[in-house]
């Protein structure tokens, strides 16, 4: 039953009937609303026995989830941005060692210039540290994903991030379904984990591991992370004879007499399904699961595809898109031309007017920045002691 | 079970314990059925201070947790040499994560025990002094304050010695490091009184802190079973001397620990809810250069006819043991 409330009580109130034992917690916006709603369900006992540790940074919240799940307890916590950077080393360090923690991103642009809104930037730059991202494309997605989240981490023993656009998705109220706590008992058995420290069964866990072997263990732990897509799918379809609700890896609309294609991540599903059904011949790929990447799902269903139109809520400086480099990759061979757009950063709505123009646009570059202003780029130009140096460079 | 099988180290009373002391009072370390819970097979260097203190710290703890003991451990010297894969030498559940989070990870473990109804499994961690006192402050000074069930133990060494031996914020003052090197006027590490953790610790009102050297084994044992008697963030802070980068002789380890505490240079003292309610008075002080010559690390001092940074540092001590009251 869908009641009306904010999406991150949601996904707070989804997180608590996974029964997690360990939530560490720094706050960080806009995921604050998700952690102040457990710490008071933990506090009021509801999900007892569970342990709210308020720390002192981001790094130290992953630190103290990577003992958690190694102690063997179910380990939740969430982060943004500057947070999710400021946690990187412990990141690499989770997935490495196996720990089965699941994480909310309540993605926000990275500074500077700081901002505290939406875009992808953060969870994009941390896309290679061996953990599994899925990207909601809406706020129920935002909910179930969780769920399958924690199921997806423990069977595989890797930790999964469940990235959801900051305000957009978080601070949206909507009518939402959080499955009862029967339905995820029902889908998620308790956590049985891999290894864990226990005095009657002493484990080394975090050895330091040589050119002899560690060429080894990284391809384990890849092929680990590649079993991922298969097994998504796999619990995706249990998840859906519980609830109702199926997820894929990769979703599609209106793709099967598309000539273009839109691909994207997270919150820009419903402007883009918007978009397809306002012009013919235009259809929308959406990656939930990001990492790993769903290459030859994505190549097939974007195999009919003359253009293809990568839209991304960050970038690489330096190089381009980061999302059109991998489907790129999984399209090599094809005919298909592929652009990027840039659009959404630092909390710039994506609107359709915009799409709608560079959808029928005569032609596209590679890379367009959508909805640049140009009056402010102009003028910034004009001031700037370094353009001089940015002409020798368009010279050579 | 007798215990007099011939593998006590020493008849002398100060060290571990040999046939002529009674068992109740001989060190965990003479105990032949002690845990050894960091095992020979290891690969640290002749005379490494903090693998003879690790064991003793381990051994002790174990014992004082019925054996339900789980042990976290931050990059470093002790970590690498321990655990090369596919070896390890650790006789307990052990974790390494990272270089500046071990306090952290310790918390996530006591914090998941508890949450599973297990608190009579102990929690301890325990990593050098670059990974304490300088890159994992942060995380440390979180689990004080939070009141986390964990003991933390600081073997420290004085410098980065498992990168090759650079500055940490506990070098002493004139100590040569690889980036303090032993020229100009002020040669060696800049004067001041470094990091002083077990000062910033009791600033926390933790329910225990204390500090120990590898040099005395009865006081050491005596503070890990003083501290595991305690619930909450306790604080060990060991000072464990390093012939590589002290550039003192493998055979000197124990010898140099005890000089730096007679010298008053390391006050051994214990406290509890931020008041200091002990302290191990010198018998037999030493002037520091006693202490200070068999350190190549400290050569410098020694060139200099007017001696001038020994007399600076001879009064460091003479202020410290004022402080502590350890004359």
């Amino acid at each position: 039953m869908r009641s009306q409330r904010e999406a991150s009580r949601a996904v707070a109130e989804v997180v608590g009937r996974c029964r997690p034992q360990v939530v560490p917690a720094y706050p960080i916006t806009p995921q604050t609303h998700i952690v102040e709603a457990l710490g008071a369900m933990i506090r009021a006992g509801t999900l007892s026995p569970c342990v709210f540790l308020t720390v002192e940074s981001e790094f130290a919240a992953m630190s103290a989830a990577i003992g958690a799940s190694f102690a063997g307890s179910r380990t939740y916590t969430a982060t943004a941005s500057q947070g999710l950077l400021y946690m990187a080393e412990a990141l690499f360090n989770a997935s490495g060692l196996g720990a089965p923690i699941v994480m909310t991103v309540a993605n926000r642009a990275v500074g500077a210039p700081i901002n505290i809104w939406n875009d992808q930037s953060d969870a994009m730059s941390l896309r290679d540290c061996g953990w599994i991202q899925l990207y909601a494309p809406d706020n129920q997605a935002a909910v179930d994903l969780h769920v399958l989240a924690f199921r997806v981490a423990e069977a595989l023993s890797l930790p999964v991030m469940v990235c959801m656009d900051g305000f957009v998705l978080t601070h949206a109220f909507e009518p939402l379904a959080v499955p009862t706590q029967a339905q995820v008992d029902n889908f998620l058995p308790p956590f049985r984990p891999r290894q864990v420290l226990d005095p009657g069964d002493p484990v080394t866990i975090g050895a330091m591991v040589g050119p002899e072997a560690f060429t080894e263990v990284k391809y384990l732990s890849a092929q680990r992370l590649d079993a991922a897509v298969n097994v998504f799918e796999w619990f995706a379809q249990e998840y859906a004879e519980i609830t109702g609700r199926r997820y894929h890896a990769v979703e599609s609309y209106r793709i099967e007499h598309a000539d273009t294609v839109v691909v994207a991540l997270g919150s820009a599903a419903g402007t883009l399904y918007e978009l397809a059904d306002a012009v013919p011949g235009v259809g929308v790929l959406l990656i939930t699961m990001y990492r790993p990447f769903p290459a030859r799902v994505v190549r097939g269903l974007l195999a009919a595809a003359r253009r293809i139109i990568v839209l991304e809520r960050a970038f690489a400086p330096g190089a381009g898109g980061i999302v059109t480099a991998d489907v790129r990759a999984a399209v090599a061979g094809t005919s298909a031309m592929v652009h990027t757009v840039i659009g959404g950063l630092g909390g710039r709505p994506i609107r359709l007017a915009s799409l709608h123009a560079v959808v029928t646009a005569d032609a596209l570059p590679d890379i367009h920045f959508l909805d640049l202003r140009e009056d402010v780029v102009r003028r910034e130009w004009e001031r700037d002691p370094t353009v001089s140096a940015m002409e020798v460079r368009h010279v050579h | 079970m007798s215990t007099d099988n011939g593998r006590s180290l020493s008849l002398a009373t100060r060290t571990a314990g040999g046939r002529l002391v009674p068992p109740a009072q001989r060190a965990e370390q003479a105990n032949p059925h002690r845990r050894n819970a960091l095992t020979s097979g290891h690969r640290a260097c002749q005379g490494c201070g903090v693998a003879l203190a690790a064991r003793a710290v381990v051994d002790a703890a174990y014992r004082a947790s019925g054996g339900k003991l789980v042990v976290v451990t931050a990059t470093g010297c002790l970590e690498v040499f321990s655990t090369p894969y596919p070896e390890s030498a650790w006789r307990v559940p052990w974790l390494h994560s990272l270089f500046a989070n071990a306090a952290s990870v310790a918390s996530g473990v006591a914090a998941a025990l508890y949450a599973q109804g297990r608190e009579d499994v102990r929690v301890l961690a325990q990593g050098g002094d670059g990974a304490t006192v300088d890159i994992g402050l942060a995380c440390l000074s979180g689990m004080f304050e939070r009141g986390d069930d964990v003991l933390y133990v600081c073997y420290d060494n004085e410098a980065y010695m498992n990168t090759g031996i650079q500055r940490s914020g506990a070098t002493p003052p004139y100590a040569r490091t690889a980036t303090t090197e032993a020229v100009g006027g002020e040669p060696g590490n800049p004067p001041g009184t470094g990091k002083d953790l077990p000062r910033i610790a009791l600033a926390h009102s933790i329910p225990y802190v204390a500090t120990a050297t590898i040099g005395d084994i009865h006081d050491l044992e005596a503070k890990v079973v003083n501290a595991m008697g305690v619930r909450g963030p306790r604080y060990l802070h060991v000072l464990t001397p390093c012939p590589l980068g002290w550039g003192s002789g493998p055979a000197e380890t124990i010898a140099l620990a005890r000089l730096a505490q007679r010298s008053g240079l390391f006050p051994v003292f214990e406290a509890r809810d931020g008041d200091i309610t002990s302290v191990l008075p010198i018998r037999r002080p030493v002037p520091v250069e006693e202490y200070l010559r068999p350190q190549r690390r400290f050569a410098h001092l020694f060139a200099d006819p007017d001696r001038r940074l020994l007399t600076r540092l001879q009064e460091f001590a003479d202020s410290t043991k004022a402080r502590y009251g350890l004359m």
